[in-house]
């Protein structure tokens, strides 16, 4: 695919049947929509205890219409090491594996077991879908949470550290192929997971997933608040491929045009904010800044 | 054709891994089972093992592996022991919750704190409530034989199986072992059929959230509630003691060694006193038996090579007619007893006619080295103390 993808290019097979239990303006279904109809129907999914549990529903009951494996909580990147070696080993390797997991079962819990398969180079696509806290257990803490965030495990006082860069930490894995992808920017996904379902190895995405339910904001503002997390560039969308970082999308057009907006908007328009101090929000703007800048330089602006 | 080779248990299962063609090989390495990843990953990499050996940076990940594995349909083998079975806990309940044939060697090793290398069977006691099915192996050529029948059984009741043995006493120790031909383990054990098939036109989810009730699918079939799985596996494990009679069985026409009995017996034809154990502690308690019979004691042996599914009905057959039982136990459930005695003097509840006295000792923890003097003594004071009713109320330690 080239330049502007046009919505009838998409394929027209949906993979979530409507009426999903997720809560109302969740941003993790919008993404992987688009991600399900890149890989198509010879995907395997894993997926830990999380948000997407709830997605894929009830025995006997479920709106996904791809063949998914449920696994324990920090076992999402060994189940997708083992259906890779399995598929391998039994000579069906025209199937995708799709590992989907949470910030807490990526971030935390599930670390140790994406490193081993990413140092290993299992043949994989992992997403850590990102909304910030652990929000299937009902909005506590995660590394992944902002600092200035009120959790339920942080509710008096703003959680003070700040969030964990992980895709640092996957970087330092040489992997061939990465990339950070927003669900209010559905074609961005979709043309990167063309992208990498036709590379071997470790691929590894981390979405933003705005939370009406954890950040405390309108159900409606999902896409509002996932752009303004790339129009600030608290979220920029790129990708890395064999270590060379390239802004894509919006992000590549304010690296070029600029239009960089602050985040004041942004913290304003969510509960989980509402007892920032401005000293934490101003060193949060800071903190946003700099790695901006560090991305711009890294790509070459 | 079959060979006789000098192997350690290690080595052995290792061979019986290979032997059963195993699909995808997922393992970390602890001591003292660290030499059958070795051997495999050997295997593989000279291609003597058509396999993939997936090198995972921990115990966890091992048995997601290859729970990932036998799910799309692979043959799927690790090993383990001690802590590194503990690290396992929760997947080996998500192994036997999904119904999947996996057969792991455990090398017994005790579980720290405080740490110890050395062998006892605490590490596979602990996990007796998973849902997997424990062999408890007295020799290296039950090892080999037995990881082969584990695959057998366990692909034909969907049930993971552990393959115990003594870690050093049996992992290291080099025995002579008859290895059957590839020809014959291939006629004996058919290529791994998984229940379901990946087919993208019939996609299914696989273990999502069940709730407590049964309840009517789109197309109005009752589909069961959590109870409803959790019954079929242990209603399959309560049949599973026949299939695995089966399964030793039909080893035996082939090769000679069946394991058609859960049960190993020395000496208990005529016998009034027996020691009942499990694993290479068996061998020990059959030289302490010679002695006893030397001094005019009707001593026997009781060896558990199948211990869950308990064979409570077998059990309660070779012991009823006997006058004094002593259960040597390598591990116990803190706080009781050994789980073995408990669960032997719980076949005998309820029964009317005679029943043995039955003690308890607890020996050989962390490696502690258990010497023929120390059964025979344990036999005598068990005898002396059923004869004079001065039965203790709880394990006696043997070497503390």
């Amino acid at each position: 695919m080239s330049g502007q993808s046009s919505i009838l290019d998409y394929p027209e097979q949906e993979f979530i049947l409507p009426g999903n239990r997720l809560c109302a303006g969740c941003g993790v279904t919008i993404a992987y929509r688009f991600i399900l109809k890149a890989l198509g129907k010879k995907t395997l999914i894993c997926v830990p205890a999380s948000c997407l549990t709830i997605l894929h529903g009830m025995y006997p009951k479920t709106p996904i219409m791809a063949t998914t494996v449920n696994n324990t909580f920090a076992g999402t990147a060994a189940a997708a090491s083992g259906f890779a070696a399995a598929l391998k080993a039994t000579g069906r390797e025209d199937w995708h594996v799709l590992a989907m997991a949470g910030d807490g079962g990526t971030f935390d819990m599930g670390i140790q077991g994406l490193s081993g398969a990413a140092e290993r180079g299992d043949n994989f696509i992992y997403v850590c879908y990102d909304n910030e806290a652990y929000m299937n257990t009902g909005t506590q803490r995660s590394s992944a949470t902002p600092a200035g965030a009120l959790t339920t495990t942080t509710p008096v006082r703003p959680k003070e550290q700040l969030k964990k860069d992980f895709m640092k930490i996957m970087d330092a894995h040489w992997l061939p192929y990465m990339a950070g992808i927003s669900s209010a920017y559905p074609a961005d996904v979709y043309k990167k997971f063309l992208k990498a379902r036709e590379i071997k190895g470790t691929r590894f995405f981390h979405l933003s997933a705005p939370c009406p339910t954890g950040w405390a904001y309108p159900t409606k503002d999902t896409v509002k608040i996932g752009r303004m997390m790339v129009e600030s560039c608290l979220f920029p969308l790129y990708e890395i491929e064999n270590g060379r970082l390239s802004l894509t999308g919006k992000s590549l057009s304010i690296a070029r045009s600029g239009g960089k907006k602050p985040i004041d908007e942004y913290l304003g328009l969510q509960g989980r904010f509402k007892k920032i101090t401005a000293e934490q929000a101003a060193a949060f703007q800071r903190h946003v800044d700099e790695q901006w800048e560090a991305l711009l330089a890294r790509a070459g602006f | 054709m079959e060979q006789t080779l000098i192997l350690t248990g290690a080595q052995a299962a290792a061979e019986a891994a290979r032997l059963s063609r195993v699909q995808v090989v997922a393992a970390y390495p602890i001591t003292p089972q660290s030499k059958i990843p070795e051997t495999l990953s050997g295997y593989v990499e000279r291609g003597l093992l058509k396999a993939e050996f997936v090198r995972v940076e921990s115990e966890h990940s091992a048995m997601g592996v290859c729970i990932a594995a036998s799910i799309a349909g692979a043959r799927a083998f690790t090993a383990t022991a001690s802590n590194g079975l503990a690290y396992m806990h929760e997947q080996l309940h998500w192994a036997a919750g999904s119904r999947l044939p996996i057969v792991m060697p455990v090398a017994n090793r005790g579980v720290g704190a405080p740490w110890t290398i050395l062998n006892d069977c605490q590490d596979t006691i602990s996990q007796r409530d998973t849902g997997w099915m424990q062999f408890y192996c007295m020799n290296n050529q039950e090892v080999l034989d037995l990881v082969i029948v584990a695959f057998k059984a366990a692909e034909r009741l969907l049930i993971p199986c552990m393959v115990c043995f003594d870690g050093f006493l049996l992992s290291h120790t080099f025995m002579p072992v008859a290895m059957p031909g590839q020809q014959e383990v291939d006629s004996f054990l058919p290529p791994y059929v998984p229940f379901h098939t990946l087919d993208p036109e019939n996609p299914v989810n696989i273990n999502p959230v069940v709730l407590s009730d049964t309840v009517a699918d789109p197309d109005g079939v009752p589909s069961p509630g959590y109870m409803g799985f959790r019954y079929r596996l242990q209603k399959s494990l309560e049949d599973g003691l026949a299939v695995i009679r089966q399964t030793g069985r039909e080893f035996g026409e082939l090769f000679g060694r069946s394991y058609e009995d859960p049960l190993f017996h020395y000496q208990t034809e005529d016998a009034d006193f027996l020691f009942v154990a499990m694993g290479a502690i068996v061998g020990e308690a059959s030289e302490a038996v010679d002695a006893l019979r030397g001094q005019g004691v009707k001593a026997g042996v009781l060896g558990v090579r199948v211990y869950r599914p308990f064979p409570a009905a077998e059990l309660y057959q070779a012991l009823r007619q006997r006058r004094v039982v002593a259960v040597v136990e390598k591990a116990i459930s803190y706080g009781y007893e050994g789980a073995l005695a408990s669960e032997l003097k719980a076949a005998f509840y309820g029964k009317s006619g005679p029943a043995p006295v039955i003690f308890n000792y607890i020996a050989g923890l962390g490696g502690k080295d258990v010497a023929t003097a120390d059964l025979v003594q344990a036999a005598s004071e068990s005898i002396a103390a059923a004869k004079s009713g001065t039965v203790p109320d709880r394990a006696q330690w043997i070497g503390c």
